[in-house]
């Protein structure tokens, strides 16, 4: 077991610095000029070139790698003399645009996403797995033509349609939210209601969407277990409906739902772009989809993108090595 | 479906005794009413998309020119529902006053483009990909496995908003195609990158399991060149695969094109896709709701025939039979 871990881990750590790389050569080898971004139409070349060096950009793209890795595990320092100052570990680099340290931006677009995702996730995956099995027990029958009604309108109904409807024709247009407070962050900390009340649109419509996904997934993994030799085994031993469902179907039906689980959570984590802008949520998806069409804020944007990658392969890891304990059929070689 | 089975078994004797899979198939799609009645929604869709000039030249419109006095002194449509008459039965847009009928019309058109060339193209990589890797195996295998892992652990929607700009203007310097056209290559060849790997698996794992199968082994014995295996014994197995992969994966395209262009990162005005006339719309959700309730509303329907045609293909080539 420890074999694996160690290969698997050091697996992981060889593909996120790949993935680093390759956003840095890619941005590279862009046409895109962050330095020439930084100040308007009219900026004689003496301003560019003096910013491209602030920036950090008048190296070597390898130079810049390591610098930004460094930056990572050590902190990084900007500008020379009196205007000299400090991004402190771990950081993603400084946005000029901003003038903030880009970990900062990071910590505060997280807890907003993170929310999101959280509740979402719960939401969906309770919706998704009852209304799949409640599909399935009853195959054939009015519970299960209504579940896949539902399947049907959430997989047909795009995220940012059913945002926009819930958000304009249900928010707005019966009061639930004040239009000035739409995405003000609220810690759950200090007022869970208005914690709940900022996130519960962005929660059913994200939920809306996958839940169609699990229920569809969840159905058709109960259905095709309920046919194993096992299960009819333990009807013919006595075993009431309920305990065969409980203790043997959904026990393996619902095992490989926390590959998809963990995936899809893991996605959401790198930010929710389409929902959190409708719902004017600050979290990183909005963060990232800013720096890209308002200025092409290049720390930003490496910072976020690497962000999502990271959220990616770690849940893929821990997917796996979770996935090692629950199935007693995966032997680790 | 208990009562389809019995049907099915009755008939099976004479009906479906020397028929080709093929038959087989289309008479058990004809027979799934859902199935075909989206179909004929679906192809009215097309039809309309495909026709638009026709169409509208015959309605007497066009999606250039604005209709002024269909506006009142606010800019907003006269009349109920976003301005519906028989002159506009869609209504007309706000702020400009088009037409939408036509408006959607045309836009559909760059939609379904990008929609049809996205899975053609990524089904035919991951078709090519899939198959050699599948059933040659070796080095090559191992590294485009590898390569695909990358790929699909790469945060693709961030990479597509990230990289759509400048890459657009990269195009465009090049010069291989201006503006709206420009960004329609940039988005396809996104989708189709970011798109294959998930394919290539899948037919991946059916080539490998059909090379250990008699058959192959038969022409293998029989001394046919690979190329002649994998055309003549491989692809005739796995086109349903691919089938059914299409047409779950266009309506998907269509939605993530109408996302991207709702973003502003994918085709741009004066173009109309159902992304860019839904995000104008949101401006003027209070005064004019028909404006973004009618392509919202033309939107779904088409995915969802879409899928349904999909759902009734899988479920018309699935030899396991009823579900």
């Amino acid at each position: 077991m420890l074999k694996y871990l160690v290969r698997r881990i050091s697996a992981t750590l060889v593909v996120l610095t790949l993935i680093s790389m390759s956003v840095f050569l890619i941005f590279d080898v862009l046409p895109m000029d962050p330095a020439r971004l930084t100040c308007g139409k009219a900026c004689s070349p003496a301003v560019v070139e003096a910013n491209r060096h602030r920036l950090g950009l008048d190296v070597p793209v390898q130079v810049q790698y390591g610098r930004w890795v460094k930056g990572l595990f050590v902190g990084r320092t900007y500008g020379e003399g009196q205007a000299e100052f400090t991004c402190p570990a771990p950081a993603f680099g400084y946005s000029f645009n901003r003038h903030e340290c880009v970990t900062d931006l990071l910590k505060r677009a997280f807890p907003v996403t993170l929310s999101l995702a959280i509740g979402a996730f719960f939401l969906w995956l309770f919706v998704g797995v009852s209304l799949g099995i409640v599909a399935a027990r009853f195959k054939n029958r009015w519970p299960d033509r209504a579940s896949n009604v539902f399947v049907l309108v959430g997989t047909s109904l795009p995220t940012f349609i059913s945002g926009i409807l819930i958000l304009l024709f249900v928010a707005l247009k019966f009061g639930f939210v004040n239009p000035i407070d739409l995405g003000k962050w609220v810690s759950p900390f200090e007022n869970p209601l208005g914690w709940i009340n900022t996130f519960i649109f962005p929660w059913i419509t994200l939920a809306l969407a996958y839940a169609a996904t699990y229920t569809r997934f969840t159905r058709s993994n109960v259905i095709e277990t309920s046919s194993e030799d096992y299960i009819r085994t333990a009807r013919a031993k006595g075993l009431s409906e309920k305990v065969i469902l409980r203790k043997h179907t959904l026990r393996a039906a619902l095992a490989p739902i926390v590959t998809l689980a963990g995936l899809d959570f893991a996605g959401l984590l790198g930010g929710a772009i389409i929902t959190e802008g409708i719902f004017n949520l600050p979290g990183l998806g909005r963060l990232s989809i800013r720096a890209v069409l308002n200025d092409y804020d290049l720390p930003i944007i490496v910072a976020t993108t690497m962000l999502a990658a990271t959220f990616l392969v770690v849940m893929n890891l821990l997917v796996d090595i979770l996935y090692a304990y629950i199935d007693p059929r995966v032997r680790v070689a | 479906m208990a009562d389809n089975a019995v049907l099915e078994v009755e008939d099976s004797a004479q009906d479906f005794a020397q028929r080709t899979p093929k038959q087989i198939a289309w008479k058990r799609f004809r027979r799934n009413k859902v199935g075909v009645a989206s179909a004929w929604v679906a192809i009215f869709f097309i039809m309309a998309a495909v026709l638009a000039p026709i169409i509208v030249r015959l309605l007497g419109l066009s999606n250039t020119l604005t209709y002024p006095e269909t506006l009142n002194e606010y800019a907003m449509p006269i009349g109920k529902f976003g301005g519906i008459s028989l002159d506009h039965p869609l209504g007309v847009e706000p702020g400009t006053g088009r037409d939408v009928l036509s408006l959607l019309l045309y836009g559909s058109r760059i939609s379904y483009t990008v929609a049809v060339i996205t899975s053609v193209s990524t089904i035919g990589l991951g078709m090519l990909i899939g198959v050699s890797t599948g059933y040659f195996r070796g080095r090559v295998d191992a590294i485009v496995g590898r390569f695909s892992d990358f790929l699909l652990s790469f945060p693709g929607t961030f990479m597509i908003i990230a990289l759509s700009l400048p890459l657009v203007q990269r195009v465009e310097a090049m010069g291989i195609a201006k503006d709206n056209a420009a960004r329609i290559v940039v988005l396809v060849t996104f989708f189709v990158f970011f798109g294959w790997p998930g394919f290539a698996r899948l037919i991946r794992s059916q080539a490998m399991s059909m090379r250990e199968r008699d058959f192959v082994m038969a022409a293998q014995a029989m001394g046919a060149s690979s190329w002649r295996i994998i055309t003549k014994e491989l692809l005739p197995n796995l086109w349903p695969t691919a089938i059914v992969f299409l047409s779950l994966s266009l309506p998907g395209f269509l939605s993530a094109e109408a996302v991207f262009s709702f973003l502003g990162v994918g085709v741009q005005a004066p173009a109309s896709t159902f992304g860019l006339v839904l995000s104008d719309a949101i401006g003027y959700w209070r005064d004019d709701p028909a404006y973004l309730l009618i392509p919202s509303t033309m939107l779904v329907t088409i995915v969802l025939s879409l899928n349904l045609l999909g759902d009734a293909i899988r479920d018309a080539l699935d030899p396991k039979g009823s579900r």
